[in-house]
């Protein structure tokens, strides 16, 4: 089995364990606040982890490049408000723009 | 939010048709059409996303199927795509469906019936789905929405899904002329950017960002990411 469909197993069974939990086995009960919390705070530090991760490294090294224009142009168009495509399109023309010119 | 669940539980057992009823469904309809549309990009993102890590069409569509939640597909594939190990890449994926548990939680009471019915209904719990669900107290409209809007975003997704990964799979040097590389982060900042206005989630994915950052050039990828998310998490469970 490839890497890819070892986890395509492994994150589908454990993902489904999670979408299914409450209605399946919990039904109406709660989990205790404190878990409730860790899951509605993780996710913060792994989109943010995700970001930089995927803007500066190239490997195991740490480099500035083009995806940075677009991350920024991306950041850019976010505070303006801009819808979900408009923001990736941006990044990406940013990207590109930015590899034309260099 | 769930003593508001509660009371609409009692509220729920004296319902009456109403004329209203049409209307009620057409909203939720409209609802989920427009959040399905708004998947579309993201669904054409991931596919490309997915030929870029080496992925075949099926692979990539098995992912939407059976895992079926955006972010989490996204970074197990990303982190597959910086050569990370499966450990690493489930890890990730499993850290940010944590909130699926939370959404079970939330739906839970309008996703009444059978075992069977029940289960096959939780392969939806998206935050779309609970998204458009929640917009309602009553539970057969908590459920109405829940469902049109995830049988909704499912089929676009998996369309898109395919759509991105066959465009681009034989083309490795269209994704760095076009930018597509700078999707994912988009997309990532795109998805955190909501929480940056807390000042707790705030700090929260700056440690993160500093976390992985710190990691990148002394771990094997993969490792960075995962280990921002339990750094954080085990500073909040010391606290």
């Amino acid at each position: 089995m490839s890497p890819a469909v070892l986890t395509l197993v492994l994150l589908a069974s454990a993902t489904y364990a999670l979408k299914s939990a409450a209605p399946v086995v919990l039904g109406g009960r709660t989990l205790p606040t404190s878990v409730q919390q860790l899951a509605d705070l993780t996710p913060a530090a792994l989109l943010a982890a995700l970001v930089v991760v995927g803007t500066f490294a190239a490997g195991e090294s740490l480099t500035i490049d083009a995806r940075l224009v677009g991350t920024a142009a991306a950041g850019v168009a976010l505070w303006r408000r801009a819808p979900f495509v408009v923001v990736v399109v941006v990044a990406c023309a940013a990207t590109a723009l930015a590899r034309l010119v260099a | 939010m769930l003593n508001t669940m509660s009371d609409t539980a009692n509220r729920s057992s004296d319902e009456t048709s109403s004329p209203d009823e049409d209307g009620i469904r057409r909203e939720l309809r409209r609802q989920a059409a427009s959040i399905a549309l708004a998947v579309a990009p993201f669904g054409i993102v991931f596919g490309v996303a997915c030929a870029e890590a080496g992925l075949s069409p099926l692979v990539a569509l098995g992912y939407s199927v059976f895992v079926f939640t955006g972010s989490a597909q996204f970074a197990a594939v990303d982190v597959l795509g910086d050569d990370g190990t499966v450990a690493a890449a489930v890890t990730a994926g499993v850290l940010l469906n944590l909130r699926s548990l939370a959404f079970g939680m939330v739906m839970a009471p309008a996703l009444a019936g059978p075992w069977w019915k029940r289960a096959a209904m939780s392969q939806l719990m998206i935050d779309e789905s609970t998204a458009v669900g929640t917009t309602r107290s009553e539970l057969r409209w908590r459920r109405y929405g829940y469902l049109v809007a995830g049988l909704a975003v499912f089929v676009v997704w998996n369309l898109t899904t395919l759509v991105g990964v066959s465009a681009v799979s034989s083309s490795g040097d269209l994704i760095e002329r076009t930018g597509l590389d700078a999707a994912g982060p988009a997309v990532f900042l795109a998805l955190v950017w909501p929480r940056l206005a807390d000042a707790t989630q705030r700090r929260v994915a700056l440690v993160g960002a500093v976390v992985a950052l710190a990691l990148v050039p002394v771990a094997p990828p993969g490792v960075p990411i995962v280990a921002a998310v339990v750094g954080v998490a085990a500073a909040k469970v010391a606290r």
